[in-house]
């Protein structure tokens, strides 16, 4: 696989993967925004809005034909939080010309010139997005901001972050909230737009069988109007070290549920003052990710609480999630369990096995990276928006090199900030037979 | 092992069956550092009621699921942990018409491929390992009840099917599993899991030829009789019910219309049928279809609504789902209206040829996920095709055909209608 990272235009930085045994190209376009409650929803929306039509294609019956043209190709728009940076735009995906009729072809350029097209010439009417593109996005916008709660474990994390963060614009989601998203119209949001397009870095990434060169010729064609202005200083994570108050902060809330969802926040604390990636993903992989994990083996296998239990840190942030659902009478057990694996970690109370599988199971989803375009696309956004250049099979190689030691003391680096409680509305207790 | 290309896509498949009947199936994947294995019974949810040499048997609802968790616990510890400790990603799944074992590994494959078939071939269960597991699929089955499309699903299920297994989900429930016992586990894994009864599948930069030898030296040499199953008498077109409404806490509600299909055809029609399906349901309601783009800007639907077939226990369902801030009994009708107006009218061509020509990229596309393409070739050997023909067989496929599966599956008096509602404030 051969890399190339370039600035192709003043604040556009092109990542290309470029590898013959993919079928599939693509392509990502990501503005880059800082998360904020007041515009979370706007940004968001943007890119929904101009999926609608634009100035050639002006409809979604166009666009849709457009695409069915070429091969099925698809543009979605996208929103990611990635920490407290807001990346929204265009996720391309298409299929290789080699396998098409016809031989090689042009579709990346196709693909390349509507993503452009619909970034920079939006369907307008005196300078402004058409209202009915507005109105009808927004609701469906609405829409995706109260389906949250459909997904109970999903809510739950989201409920966990937002008030164990209150005060960071880590709690912010990425889609904002109804009321932001409710205020939105359309004259004030053409004009966001402009401001976006011109103030955002913008990260693109690709990978597929075309060589850099030819993809940078694609995308400065398709970008050439792109308007750049004074690019937003103010683009960063606020790392926050210690959990908010003294002791650990309880919530719990009603909900109809037949399954409690036990959510538990930790800031990863000191040890993100000079970060080593490797050994926190070692430990996170020891204490709860996967099946030779302590929360697997003992809070599912071992006391038979759960279904699942299981960690995962966002690195950029500096925060692990524990997510588990239990019974809401095995709450207390379920909890105290759950501590007592990590201060098994943070003791050093880990098996030569243990450390060895989290080890294997981590190298070797890394290197499998490189046989994924979804997921290479996923590791360098995060790798460039952390200002890190090391490559996954880089990481696999450090991830080897991490020690016992390593992993105790990110372990005890780690504290506890919040512990959310999802319960049912009625109490279970043993029903009637 | 016989070796067939599809130089089109550039895919090289190995195929061969062993003496005992079973099938294995090598895509290989040169330059890929990931392989994927998957060995897989042909024994779902669904098939509860059998007969073997002459005998019947009933089991309770879950039975498949139970046997899946239980299978990794061999006499030596849990296969779970000696398949990671190489690094392997290895999960189970049971649906209605499959139980399937896979893993994902970078190295050491020919070691875990004989993990592998080995745990899967050698049942291994004691009270107290059964016993333990009832809490854990308790809590998988709650976590199911609390997610709105799982119980819309069944719902549907039970609205569609008089008689068949389909009716119940395939993990039972919190009741029906504490039915099951060591004996019922090993009855089950007797009957099905011999190798006749199964399905053997690697993609990835593998040796054809060890994968066979390797299947050849850990199994059986020895063929079974396969076993019958019984799913009931035969369904009516009809569904049972036409409604069914529940509430949950969702934000608006959530909606399947579904109905039966039919008898499932056997062997290539099987293929065909699947992919007259999808090119149908494309032109009938994807994105670019007419019905599709002029609701989602009424507002009737969203990105969240997809349409799809699915066929397990000898019969083929088909399902449009999705949630909507309108009145789910309005998209009902809407898209019966179309089926109507389809019908009377086919498809429009240029649509149609368009629609092709998206399968096409879109097949292509999937071929890179080893994952769908390892446990959609298992399926299709089930259920007697090679879904790579696919390529060859969607040239043939018209839009007359197209039109003609809407008019003949698609009645619009046996389609039924779930929806979960927000509970009342």
């Amino acid at each position: 696989m051969r890399q190339v990272r370039k600035e192709i235009l003043p604040g556009v930085y092109l990542t290309c993967l470029q590898t013959d045994k993919f079928k599939t190209g693509l392509l990502s376009l990501n503005l880059l925004t800082p998360l904020r409650r007041e515009t979370a929803s706007q940004n968001a929306l943007i890119p929904s809005v101009l999926r609608r039509g634009s100035a050639y294609h002006s409809d979604m019956n166009a666009i849709a034909a457009r695409l069915d043209d070429l091969y099925g190709a698809r543009i979605e728009p996208i929103a990611r939080k990635m920490g407290e940076i807001q990346a929204v735009g265009f996720w391309a995906d298409f299929a290789d010309d080699a396998y098409l009729p016809g031989g090689a072809g042009t579709l990346l350029e196709d693909v390349t010139a509507l993503v452009g097209e619909l970034l920079l010439s939006p369907c307008m009417r005196g300078g402004l997005f058409l209202r009915q593109y507005v109105e009808s996005e927004k609701e469906k916008l609405l829409e995706d901001i109260r389906a949250r709660v459909n997904d109970k474990i999903a809510y739950s994390r989201f409920r966990l972050t937002e008030l164990m963060c209150a005060a960071e614009d880590y709690a912010v989601d990425v889609l904002g909230t109804e009321d932001t998203a409710e205020s939105i119209g359309y004259v004030a949001l053409s004009k966001h737009y402009k401001t976006l397009l011109a103030s955002s870095p913008i990260e693109i990434l690709y990978c597929g069988s075309a060589e850099a060169v030819r993809v940078e010729a694609a995308l400065k064609d398709a970008l050439v109007t792109l308007p750049r202005g004074e690019l937003d200083p103010d683009i960063g994570t606020d790392i926050r070290m210690n959990a908010v108050e003294d002791s650990i902060r309880y919530y719990t809330e009603t909900m109809d549920v037949s399954q409690g969802k036990l959510v538990i926040g930790f800031r990863l604390g000191e040890c993100m003052e000079e970060p080593d990636f490797a050994a926190i993903r070692v430990m996170n992989t020891v204490f709860g990710g996967g099946v030779t994990s302590k929360l697997f083996m003992n809070v599912r296998e071992k006391l038979s609480l759960c279904y699942f239990a299981a960690s995962a840190v966002d690195v950029m942030k500096g925060v692990m999630l524990v997510v588990s659902g239990i019974e809401q009478e095995n709450y207390q057990k379920a909890l105290s369990e759950i501590f007592r694996q990590l201060d098994a970690v943070r003791s050093g109370d880990i098996s030569d096995d243990e450390l060895a599988s989290a080890k294997i199971t981590l190298s070797s989803d890394l290197l499998g990276l490189s046989d994924s375009g979804g997921e290479l696309e996923g590791f360098w956004l995060r790798q460039n928006l952390m200002g890190l250049e090391y490559g996954p099979d880089e990481l696999a190689a450090l991830v080897e090199d991490v020690t016992r030691e390593d992993v105790i003391r990110v372990a005890n680096s780690i504290e506890c900030d919040m512990v959310y409680f999802m319960q049912g509305e009625e109490e279970t207790g043993d029903e009637e037979n | 092992m016989k070796k067939t290309e599809y130089p089109a896509i550039g895919e090289t498949l190995y195929t061969a069956v062993l003496p005992n009947g079973l099938p294995v199936y090598v895509v290989t994947k040169p330059g890929y550092r990931r392989s994927f294995a998957v060995y897989a019974a042909n024994y779902g949810g669904a098939d509860r009621r059998f007969t073997l040499a002459g005998e019947q048997k009933d089991t309770p609802a879950g039975v498949a699921h139970y046997l899946e968790h239980k299978m990794f616990d061999t006499p030596d510890g849990d296969a779970l942990m000696k398949l990671s400790a190489t690094g392997a990603n290895p999960n189970a799944f049971t649906s209605e018409a499959m139980t399937a074992y896979h893993f994902e590994c970078t190295g050491h494959f020919e070691e875990n491929l004989r993990t592998l078939l080995s745990f899967v071939s050698v049942p291994y269960f004691t009270q107290a390992s059964v016993d333990k597991e009832q809490g854990i699929i308790a809590q998988e089955i709650r976590m199911y009840e609390d997610a709105p499309d799982f119980v819309v699903y069944t719902n549907l299920m039970k609205c569609l099917f008089e008689h068949s297994p389909l009716r119940d989900s395939v993990a039972g429930t919190v009741e029906s599993i504490r039915e099951i016992t060591p004996q019922v586990l090993y009855d089950c894994h007797k009957v099905f899991y011999h190798p006749s009864n199964m399905a053997l599948c690697v993609v990835g930069d593998v040796d054809p030829e060890a994968v066979e030898r390797i299947a050849r030296e850990i199994l059986t040499p020895e063929e079974a009789e396969i076993p019958g199953r019984d799913y009931g008498p035969a369904e009516s077109a009809e569904p049972l019910e036409r409604l069914c409404e529940a509430r949950m806490e969702v934000s608006e509600p959530v909606f399947i219309i579904g109905g039966k299909l039919g008898a499932m055809a056997a062997g290539e029609e099987a293929l065909r049928e699947r992919i007259t399906a999808g090119l149908a349901l494309r032109c009938l309601c994807g994105r670019s279809s007419p019905f599709y783009l002029k609701n989602y800007d009424k507002g009737l639907l969203n990105a969240t609504f997809g349409s799809d077939v699915d066929y397990a226990a000898g019969q083929g369902v088909v399902c449009f789902e999705g949630e909507t801030s309108a009145d789910p009994h309005d998209v009902f009708d809407a898209l019966c209206a179309e089926i109507g107006r389809v019908s009377a009218e086919g498809f429009d061509p240029a649509l149609f040829d368009r629609q092709k020509k998206a399968s096409l990229g879109g097949r292509i596309r999937a071929l890179g996920n080893f994952r769908s393409l390892a446990i959609g070739i298992v399926e299709g050997c089930f259920a007697g095709f090679q879904p790579l023909e696919a390529f060859r067989l969607m040239e043939e496929i018209t839009c007359d055909d197209a039109a003609a599966w809407v008019r003949e599956k698609l009645v619009p008096e046996r389609l039924a209608l779930s929806v979960i509602y927000p509970k009342e404030a």
